[in-house]
């Protein structure tokens, strides 16, 4: 048995078919294609959950994505659990766990009910009003309270082990919403020769046939049209038909968003399967066919259990085969509510009395309730209800007449209405327009590539809505150009239920005189006192009510309550309703899963790793790695025992006494070629290029047109039309763009070419008093003595075999080499060197040692010892910068006034007075450090290292006018002590620069 | 106007909080004021704010196109932090941290600053190296700013994955303690109520459509939907449209506007304790006082009076945000929105005299001026009162893109080697 | 996500492969190392930043590598058209309903 409410032989379920789960801990039956909600209800229990501030006992209000009270936290197991699920929506799965949230101890005793007692005090905004004094008592007292007070669910606590699928999809035409109307157009659409998807949000599409049973379509019930229809266009090769897939969000360009379920439902999914796809559709054409939601009434107490939509009541009994009530009140200010109260009453459900606010109503429909024996009071309301954890009586009175009489029930069905809607239009960025004549927002004109059709487009006849539907498939075939001959024709349609009738705002016993508390947003427990009490307070703008009372701001969205809301505003304001304005509908339509949204961008896929031709090799010895931009660089090789001050002080030690090798491949790299190559690197960098002669190199600085440093490297010349160029690591893709941007758009008549050769070779650093013969007896075809090739010079020839280019130059100070090869051919070629070098008592060397040797020699270090700001006088470079060139990017912005004045922060070397000291990188430097906070600070340390070679502690630093304060004391201060530093020069190895000519 | 307290909600609640004053009236524009300040939100209305509170001057119109705090007021992720690296920075933003501390007790409004803590992750040398600076140098300057090892950062924050394994492991972090966040629309409210009590007059759905200026140069007022307004001086307080008043004025802004979304997820009960931020990777989270993790992202790349920015922009930082927190992989998006941030080159604000006499412009707060409310607010209503830069604002002069003198706190955050 | 249509591919791509480089038509002077502060002022710093059609430059970094110039709507984010790098700006018209076209006149030589 799958529930006491079932009603034999109603809904489209299999009864035979049932699948367990617990509630709250209690094992239950459902029937598969139950949501949690229909089988909740067909166990006759209604209770689902607490309110936000008042915890005030709620159940189901709707059958659909609408909900605001039924949030259930749903679990398969506990790293598989997701808080604030809607229950109208999650379908049933064999061993699903589900629970209530946001009360304590339990369901139906909850503590936090008392807020209820006191819910004067919590008007809306009364937060901003209050808990100000004493002022610590905010902190300690009254925000962790509020918070702990706040929130819903409970957020999951584990690693998320489900995944995700992306997918792009191209079409010509998109159809959001599987009712008639979408169902329509997609079919007009396909037979007109477009390329169709079309999505819809329930497990099976239909729409609003899935409560609406008295349609017939050329010859069959609505629902079971529906069924063919879809079964129609999956057959067709030119259309994608997606259930279960929500359009959440419309973006430009036609650029639409939509979450697919697909294992949620299952009780035991394929592990291959994603959780949750996300589609994202480019679609020429989109028809928005999404319907509309029915209104409640807002009438006191209107919260209670068994207190819902009339529509939602009828899904449950046409759809699921669930009666949510033995004796089920009507409240209705529209004729749709009738054709349920008809349904419940056909399927054995007691009928007491159909309330309508409306002093006249359509004949036909109370013909047809005297007929089935219900009693209908026109011109009355409900005006309040009884009922502690499930409704049990409600009043109705005639409007205006005062009194009133109880009516017992155990359920309430209301409808107020239908809202179209309008958020995939209006999140397209349209406009809506209010329509006077039959009081609702609509779509006015469409923005982007798009038409809405059907209820969504306030066309509420069925006939009108299929030729509509029909022609607008038939034109956004035409208008994304791909429409053939083909078409397709309306079905003949007979409509069974009238939607007419409208009420906006609170009703009778709920007006502005009233102190009841009649819902308007029920997850957020705003009252229609509340929006009436925003208005009091100056809110005039529709934004300020929301904001004020949080009215439609609760994971709902406003989808029932925002219409209302304005309503009583309005009313308030004594405006017509669209001069109060609408808030702006947002993405997503409903919550979407951050998951289905990262996707695959988690873990190693987070962001791309770039590795060297050489990292392997390093790894497997041992190196420890930093992350330097994308890139993995070996950091240091740490050996037994080795912590990494003593690693890298060997390194170091290592490479000045006899040579190290260094993996500089991730050094950004660039081919200049051209007539005009030298030309353009004038340009494009401070130094003159003009007498740089081919096979020797030169260190390169380039500003920005600002005048501040930009990036660096050696550059070399391989031929009079060729420049090998060299980026610092981080700096390759951003140097290759200005000079792409200069090339092209300022100095268009050179003739240049530039490519990004950074991935096409690997470079292993030789550097050390050994680093020639190590490599010698490899390379062919290069004379590689110190005549034949000087510091700063660069070759073409092989090494083991392949070709390289070979530049003598050095970042440690040493005489060294840098071996470029092709990276194919990069871990061979290393491998082939440390063979003979390891056993010459080389080492390789990692980033750490390759930063503390050339600090040694005080080389920079772009984005180290510069940061945006510095300028080439500022790091003591002035001398790359060519006197006499007329033009070069930054010759203007670095003579700006700020940048020429006297007492710039110049980079200088500090040692500290006690050798054994390293200062800290990032520390400041002042003058006096016995002045009060805050200080003057002169600059800061940008470089600082034990070196091992020098035999104590050695650093640079930027330092204002620090080039006039050489030889004097300056201070370091920290937090436990102040350390003396000396301004010295930045060279503290080698001044002369003997060893780099060996 | 009656004080709020507990006292007050109370006898209110007895009667059906029927007695309460609107916070802020609706006045027809008058035909003249002492001064216009072009913009409501919380720098605008906080000016106008601390120009009758403090400097004697009620007789103000707060102009404002769409309603009071509808801006970026209204649509920003409320981190408030002073950690910033230069001197100039580090007094305007403490500055405005010391008001935050008493601004619910000053304005007799509760704007719910919630000191939680503002962490800001290191995830790689380079990364370390800024910090430390910042944090070095914030103590020198009488900023709070402590370095955190991954261990204390993961105490401080339980959800954070300090895993050595994940794609950009966290190295460390910089925590302001007295950094947090506040209710942001109570800051506008708060201000307008505060400004409208002393006189004030905040006019909404009113367009500045032309700036007037008299044969001398100088200010006469504004053109507006509703007419002409008369002042001798009018404040420009329109963060993403402020090239577009200017512009009304003639002059041309070092000043570029681009969409700025955040998100929040669906509300649960308490789980995520302080803000953090990530340079590295693009994230910045919190959660809210109602329960919603809200999430900045980033700016698309364009520039834009949209209100809108791409799917990928969220995508992004949603990826760093499961990246670092990853127990929030199964949280939902409820709400995503846009705001238009004005940027300067150097990503400081300006906030000072313009060229042209009376007139005077508090703008390029770029994607944090949130923070920055009751400061910005103070030393412009003190720039206004005295037709001169209080100290604390002296260097964010619109002149200095002239003399290159800039306040370059993204510069100092370069690209690594 | 925008889709931009490069004028070298001739092909409408997402703005993924594309990068946006700020105002165009921004000429750099051709005696940059003489003028004067305010004129650096005016040339590095100061931008139209329009509410409406601006004109901007993009690359398509990660296609063909080449700039071009847009015009395109700063309110609804819609282009009016793309041109080549180096084209004369082109001149653009808003008709009664809002919609901006291409004009047929060609406004003064551009960068």
């Amino acid at each position: 048995m799958s529930g006491a409410n079932r009603i034999a032989g109603k809904g489209r379920l299999t009864p035979a078919r049932t699948v367990r789960f617990t509630f709250d801990g209690q094992a239950l039956t459902a029937v598969e294609g139950d949501t949690l909600a229909s089988a909740l209800i067909a166990n006759g229990i209604h209770l689902t959950g607490r309110s936000f501030k008042y915890h005030r006992p709620r159940g189901m209000l709707s059958a659909g994505p609408e909900e605001p009270n039924a949030l259930m936290d749903i679990g398969r197991d506990s790293a598989r659990r997701t808080p604030n699920v809607r229950a109208t929506v999650q379908e049933v799965f064999d061993g699903m766990q589900a629970k209530s949230q946001n009360r304590w101890p339990s369901l139906s005793f909850d503590i936090g009910a008392v807020n209820n007692l006191a819910s004067p005090m919590f008007a809306a905004g009364f937060y901003y009003k209050t808990f100000m004094w004493p002022k610590a008592a905010w902190k300690k007292l009254y925000e962790p309270v509020i918070r702990n007070a706040a929130g819903l669910g409970v957020s999951p606590s584990e690693r998320d082990p489900d995944h995700y699928a992306n997918h792009h999809a191209h079409c010509d035409v998109l159809v959001i919403g599987g009712g008639v109307a979408g169902l329509a157009a997609a079919l007009s659409a396909a037979h007109a020769g477009a390329e169709v998807i079309i999505c819809d949000e329930q497990p099976e599409m239909g729409g609003a046939f899935r409560h609406e049973t008295d349609t017939t379509i050329a010859g069959k019930s609505g629902f079971d049209w529906a069924q063919a229809v879809v079964a129609e266009l999956r057959a067709m090769d030119n259309v994608r038909v997606l259930t279960r897939t929500t359009a959440f969000g419309y973006q430009a360009q036609n650029h639409v968003g939509l979450v697919e379920r697909v294992t949620e439902h299952l009780a035991a999914p394929d592990a291959r399967l994603p959780r949750e796809r996300m589609w994202q559709v480019r679609a020429r054409q989109v028809v928005i066919a999404t319907g509309a939601i029915e209104r409640h009434m807002v009438f006191a107490n209107n919260d209670r259990p068994g207190i819902m939509l009339a529509s939602a009541a009828r899904t449950f009994l046409n759809h699921f085969g669930v009666a949510v009530g033995a004796r089920v009140g009507v409240y209705t200010a529209n004729d749709s509510a009738y054709n349920a109260a008809f349904d419940l009453k056909r399927a054995g459900v007691s009928i007491p009395v159909i309330v309508d606010v409306r002093p006249q109503v359509d004949a036909a429909l109370l013909a047809r309730a005297a007929d089935l024996g219900i009693e209908v009071l026109t011109g009355h309301a409900v005006v309040d209800t009884k009922g502690s954890l499930r409704v049990r009586s409600m009043k109705v009175a005639r409007i205006g007449g005062g009194g009133g009489k109880d009516y017992a029930i155990d359920a309430l069905i209301m409808s107020s209405g239908w809202t179209p809607s309008v958020h995939m239009y209006s999140q397209s960025r349209g406009k809506v327009v209010w329509d006077e004549a039959s009081e609702r927002f609509l779509p006015g004109v469409h923005p982007q590539a798009s038409m809405s059709i059907g209820a969504c487009n306030g066309t509420d006849d069925l006939n009108e809505t299929i030729a509509e539907a029909v022609r607008a498939g038939r034109e956004s075939a035409e208008k994304a150009g791909v429409a053939s001959g083909g078409g397709w024709a309306p079905p003949a349609a007979v409509a069974g239920t009238s939607w007419a009738g409208n009420m906006m705002g609170s009703g009778e016993g709920a007006g502005p005189d009233t102190t009841v508390k009649a819902f308007v947003d029920f997850q957020n427990d705003v009252t229609a006192k509340d929006i009436r009490l925003a208005v009091r307070e100056g809110m005039e703008s529709i934004e300020h009510v929301k904001r004020f009372t949080t009215n439609g701001m609760a994971t709902d969205q406003g989808k029932t309550s925002n219409i209302h809301g304005l309503a009583i505003a309005a009313e308030m304001l004594d405006r017509p309703l669209p001069k109060v304005g609408l808030t702006t509908f947002r993405s997503p339509y409903t919550p979407v899963t951050f998951g289905a949204i990262v996707n695959h961008s988690r873990g190693a896929l987070f962001d791309p790793t770039r590795k060297t031709p050489m990292h392997d090799w390093e790894a497997a010895h041992g190196a420890v790695f930093e992350d330097v931009g994308q890139w993995k660089r070996a950091w240091y090789y740490p050996r037994t025992g080795e912590d990494m001050h003593q690693a890298v002080n060997r390194e170091c030690r290592t490479v000045r006494e006899a040579a190290g090798l260094f993996d500089a491949s991730t050094l950004g790299k660039i081919e200049v070629v051209g007539p005009d190559a030298a030309a353009f690197l004038n340009l494009l960098y401070t130094n003159s290029w003009d007498k740089l002669e081919p096979g020797r190199c030169k260190y390169g600085i380039m500003l920005r047109e600002d005048g501040f440093i930009y990036d660096d490297g050696v550059v070399g010349r391989m031929a009079e039309d060729r420049f090998h160029v060299t980026t610092t690591t981080g700096g390759a893709p951003r140097v290759m763009h200005h000079m792409e941007d200069y090339l092209q758009t300022e100095f268009p008549h050179l003739k240049v070419w530039l490519t990004s050769t950074s991935e096409q070779w690997a470079v292993i650093a030789v550097q050390g008093p050994k680093a020639r013969e190590i490599i010698a007896p490899l390379v062919e075809g290069i004379d590689m003595s110190s005549e034949a090739m000087p510091h700063m010079s660069v070759r073409e020839g092989r090494i083991c075999g392949v070709p390289t280019r070979l530049f003598r130059m050095s970042f440690t100070g040493e005489a060294g080499f840098e071996v470029n090869v092709p990276a194919d051919y990069g871990k061979a070629v290393w491998e082939a060197i440390w063979a003979r070098a390891e056993p010459m008592g080389a080492c390789a060397y990692g980033t750490e040692a390759m930063h503390v040797l050339r600090a040694e020699k005080g080389y920079i270090i772009v984005g180290q010892d510069t940061d945006g700001t510095v300028t080439p006088d500022d790091a003591g470079l002035n001398w790359a910068v060519a006197k006499k060139k007329p033009d070069f990017v930054g010759i203007r912005g670095m003579k700006r006034p700020d940048l020429v004045r006297e007492g710039r922060k110049q980079l200088v070397g500090l040692q500290t007075r006690d050798p054994k000291i390293v200062l800290e990188e990032g520390a400041q430097i002042v003058a006096d450090p016995n002045q009060t906070v805050p200080m003057k600070m002169l600059g800061h340390v940008t470089s600082s290292y034990w070196s091992e070679n020098c035999g104590r502690s050695i650093a640079m630093g930027v330092v204002a006018g620090g080039r006039s304060l050489m030889g004097q004391t300056l201070y370091v201060p920290m937090p436990d002590r102040t350390i003396e530093v000396t301004v010295t020069d930045t060279v503290f190895i080698d001044k002369q620069g003997e060893r780099l000519n060996g | 106007m009656r004080k709020y307290s507990i006292f007050a909600v109370a006898r209110e609640a007895m009667r059906g909080h029927k007695g309460w004053d609107k916070q802020w009236t609706s006045p027809e524009p008058k035909k003249e004021y002492d001064v216009i300040i072009v913009g409501a939100g919380g720098h605008g209305l906080g000016t106008a704010y601390y120009l009758a509170k403090e400097h004697g001057i009620t007789n103000i119109a707060v102009i404002e196109k769409g309603w009071l705090g509808g801006g970026n007021t209204g649509r920003n992720t409320t981190i408030i932090r002073s950690n910033y690296l230069y001197d100039e920075s580090a007094g305007l933003y403490n500055h405005a941290l010391n008001l935050w501390e008493g601004l619910s007790q000053d304005l007799n409004y509760n704007v719910m600053y919630s000191a939680r803590g503002v962490m800001m992750l290191s995830h790689n040398v380079h990364d370390v190296q800024g910090a430390k600076r910042h944090i070095h140098a914030n103590r020198l300057n009488g900023v709070d700013n402590e370095w955190m090892t991954p261990e204390q950062a993961k105490a401080f924050c339980p959800p954070l994955n300090i895993s050595q394994t994940a794609r950009y492991p966290v190295m460390g972090a910089a925590l302001q303690r007295r950094g947090g966040v506040a209710r942001h629309d109570a800051v506008a409210w708060g201000y307008a109520r505060g400004a409208a009590d002393r006189g004030v007059h905040v006019i909404q759905n009113c367009e500045v459509t032309g700036v007037r200026r008299g044969a001398d140069g100088a200010v006469e007022g504004v053109d507006t939907t509703r007419g002409f307004i008369g002042a001798r001086k009018v404040g420009v307080v329109a963060a993403g449209h402020t090239s577009v008043i200017m512009e009304m004025a003639g002059v041309r802004m070092p000043l570029e506007s681009f969409p700025l979304q955040a998100l929040v997820s669906e509300p649960v009960k308490p789980i995520f304790p302080c803000v953090v931020m990530s340079n590295t990777v693009h994230a910045y989270i919190s959660q809210s006082d109602k329960g919603e993790l809200v999430i900045g992202a980033g700016t698309d790349q364009y520039t834009s009076y949209s209100q809108t920015g791409g799917l990928h922009i969220l995508s992004h930082t949603l990826d760093a945000i499961c990246e670092m927190f990853p127990i929030f992989n199964r949280m939902k998006m409820l709400r995503s929105w846009g705001g238009i941030v004005d940027v300067t080159p150097d990503r400081s604000p300006i906030v000072g005299k313009t060229p042209v006499p009376g007139l005077f412009v508090n703008c390029g707060w770029g994607t944090g001026g949130f923070k920055a409310t009751p400061g910005s607010a103070h030393v412009f209503a003190h720039t206004i009162a005295r037709d001169e830069p209080h100290r604390i604002n002296a260097g964010f002069t619109l002149d200095r893109f002239r003399s290159g003198r800039l306040i370059d706190e993204a510069a100092a955050a370069a690209v690594a080697h | 996500m925008l889709l931009i249509h490069c004028p070298y591919c001739q092909e409408e791509r997402p703005e993924l492969e594309f990068r946006n480089t700020g105002e165009a038509h921004i000429a750099r002077p051709a005696d940059i190392a003489n003028i004067s502060d305010e004129a650096f002022e005016v040339f590095f710093f100061l931008r139209d930043n329009p509410k409406g059609l601006t004109y901007e430059r993009w690359r398509h970094i990660h296609g063909c590598g080449r700039f071009f110039n847009a015009v395109r709507d700063t309110v609804s984010d819609k282009f009016v058209t793309t041109y080549k790098a180096g084209l004369p700006k082109v001149a653009v018209v808003r008709a009664d309903d809002g919609s901006v076209r291409v004009s047929d006149r060609v406004e003064g030589a551009g960068l």
